[in-house]
């Protein structure tokens, strides 16, 4: 190491040593502290950059280190999830057949929107999935949560049982709907015949026209309320018991209690679930194509969705630009609800 | 004295109300698969009948269970299901958790710009970008391949982010300790945050294990030839074809569901406690 690298260490170890005692005594003013720190840091890089005598300093190697384990995810996302995000937005405002040329069409694929009645359709129906969908599940779930978190016989049997739905094939689970809610040989409908006396000709048609969009939320709420009861249930059991406690000993009733304690307690809980769930309902398509869909899964104006719609248009019609237009649509609204959640979490919370 | 007997009397009636809205509930969970089953060894005409109905005929019709085997090739879609699911599974596991260490105990440039972009996907339906993704896999001839399916399903944001927010409860003094006793990051993460993630794992194990089993929009898209499909993808062909043999139907249902039952079956006592720290619940 020559003479003078050794006295520029020097000089710049002094300089770093001034200044960490320098904010070690305190520094009045924050403005003076934090640029302190930022050269203490930039000192310290260059220090052992210059002290190693590499060009790769030791952050820099740590750095390595770090996206040698990112990579392996990583480049995975990138390639498959990012890269076609950013090509989704750009296709909305293209027509291409995935073959022929591609055509720049500005916004016409979005005012093509405006006047097909198929997508308004899938649109209105959708809307009304997700309002039906959304609050009947997390009413469900969370009721169910809290008679789990309670000391029941049995306990570990229902959590496993509310979870089966959850878990079984939807393939699976609603060819069984169809047989229970068949309309006219299914028991749903036999009872309705024979204990109620529904005449034949009155009987429902679960799965067509109008009580289709009904069946379908009804159908949800029983699939995956197990699901958000265990996150549910992990938030009930971050409260603390003393407040409870506190709560019989001022009086509180059983009502007060949930008012009053369990109901704020579970806010961010409530928060993630109605985010989470709202999410999930614009996604809907196989619950409507393997509830409602024909033979070979085609839906009707009564029970399309927006999913069901971008897989038309794009695998079936090939109108790549059109499909991805809908798509934006779907990715629009996820986002608006999800912001105005936000929002109104963050005004809540102040 | 009356006083505790009317309130005794009232946390009676308070008991009983509560059992008998629990064993609503769950007769409404257990109905559809105890239907399942029942009419998976049932014959066509015995499926329907109502009065009486009986859960177990007399004859029960195990044949259905053999013949699900040969009215399709269940063999190959039960082998590509297996094989699609372990896969994507313990890629999902490594990567997952790998990535996550790095997020949450290691400082390097653009840490909070990576992580971000890992974040703004998750809110993204994959529907959205479903099709531009389905035409890059096809020009890199991955169309009608498994390959196809284990791309997209191992690699997810919300993998990421749920191992992050369990490593970060985890004391930053352990692997503190760990360095300076000078072992590797690459030891730290695997005799130390490894062992520790458990809840974790298992959780995400059971999610990913279940999302990859009962995909059918995934595999519709990309798995066209027969030898290529899955069990979700063959049952629902099998539907379309045959739609009024009930009880071969119901035999399928009944095989596919058997696999996702174990694996949270075992899984399942890590899972509230998984669901717990992972910060899943908001």
């Amino acid at each position: 190491m020559g003479e003078r690298k050794v006295a520029e260490i020097n000089t710049l170890q002094a300089e770093l040593d001034e200044l960490i005692a320098r904010v070690c005594g305190g520094i009045e003013n924050k403005k003076e502290e934090k640029k302190c720190l930022s050269r203490i840091e930039k000192l310290r890089r260059t220090l052992s950059k210059k002290r190693s005598g590499s060009r790769l300093s030791r952050d820099f190697k740590r750095d390595l280190v770090s996206y040698s384990f990112i990579a392996p995810n990583f480049i995975g996302f990138a390639v498959f999830t990012l890269i076609p995000i950013v090509f989704a937005f750009a296709l909305a405002f293209l027509k291409w057949d995935g073959s022929n040329a591609i055509e720049f069409m500005g916004l016409k694929n979005f005012k093509r929107l405006g006047s097909d009645v198929f997508f308004k359709a899938a649109f209105k129906n959708t809307i009304i999935y997700c309002i039906g969908t959304v609050p009947l599940t997390m009413i469900a779930s969370l009721a169910l949560a809290i008679i789990l978190n309670q000391k029941v016989r049995g306990r570990a049997i229902f959590r496993t049982l509310s979870f089966f739905p959850y878990v079984g094939s939807l393939v699976a689970v609603t060819s069984v709907w169809k047989m229970l809610f068949h309309p006219s040989k299914g028991p749903i409908n036999s009872i309705l015949y024979h204990v109620f006396n529904v005449p034949v000709d009155k009987l429902p048609q679960w799965f067509s026209g109008g009580l289709v969009l009904l069946s379908l939320i009804l159908f949800s709420v029983w699939k995956y309320m197990g699901y958000y009861m265990v996150i549910y249930l992990a938030g009930l059991q971050g409260i603390s018991g003393e407040l409870y406690e506190a709560g019989s000993l001022d009086g509180a009733n059983t009502w007060q209690k949930f008012k009053y304690i369990t109901w704020p307690q579970l806010r961010s809980t409530t928060f993630f679930v109605v985010v989470m769930l709202t999410i999930n309902c614009f996604k809907v398509y196989d619950i409507a194509i393997m509830l409602a869909g024909g033979g070979s899964g085609e839906l009707t104006t009564s029970s399309t969705v927006l999913v069901y719609y971008i897989y038309q248009k794009a695998f079936v019609d090939w109108d790549l630009g059109y499909s991805s237009a809908v798509a934006m649509v779907l990715f629009a609204i996820v986002l608006l609800v999800t912001v105005v959640q936000f929002a109104y979490q963050k005004k809540t919370a102040d | 004295m009356a006083k505790t007997k009317s309130k005794s009397k009232h946390d009676l009636i308070k008991k009983v109300v509560l059992y008998v809205i629990l064993i609503i509930i769950a007769a409404l969970m257990a109905i559809p698969f105890i239907w399942m089953l029942s009419a998976s060894i049932k014959s066509d005409r015995e499926v329907f009948q109502m009065d009486p109905f009986v859960l177990i005929p007399k004859n029960p019709k195990w044949s259905n269970y053999v013949q699900i085997w040969t009215k399709i090739p269940m063999l190959t879609f039960v082998k590509n299901t297996v094989f699609l699911t372990i896969i994507v599974t313990l890629l999902q596991l490594f990567t997952s958790s790998f990535a996550a260490y790095a997020f949450a105990k290691l400082q390097f440039k653009f840490r909070n710009g990576l992580f971000l972009a890992y974040i703004a996907t998750i809110a993204m339906p994959w529907q959205v970008y479903m099709v531009p993704q389905f035409l890059m896999m096809r020009s890199f001839g991955l169309n009608d391949k498994l390959l196809a399916i284990i791309c997209l399903q191992a690699f997810s944001a919300f993998g990421v982010f749920m191992m992050k927010q369990f490593y970060e409860g985890i004391p930053n003094e352990l692997s503190e300790a760990a360095r300076i006793d000078g072992m590797t990051e690459y030891q730290i993460y695997s005799h130390i945050m490894l062992p520790l993630s458990k809840p974790a794992l298992s959780t995400l194990t059971i999610f990913t294990f279940v999302n990859t089993w009962n995909d059918y929009l995934g595999p519709l898209i990309y798995l066209k030839s027969t030898s290529k499909k899955t069990i979700q993808l063959g049952l629902k062909m099998f539907i379309s074809q045959y739609s009024s043999d009930y009880g071969l139907i119901m035999a399928g249902s009944v095989l596919s569901l058997i696999p996702v039952i174990i694996v949270f079956m075992c899984l399942q006592k890590y899972f509230v406690e998984g669901v717990a720290s992972t910060g899943l619940k908001g």
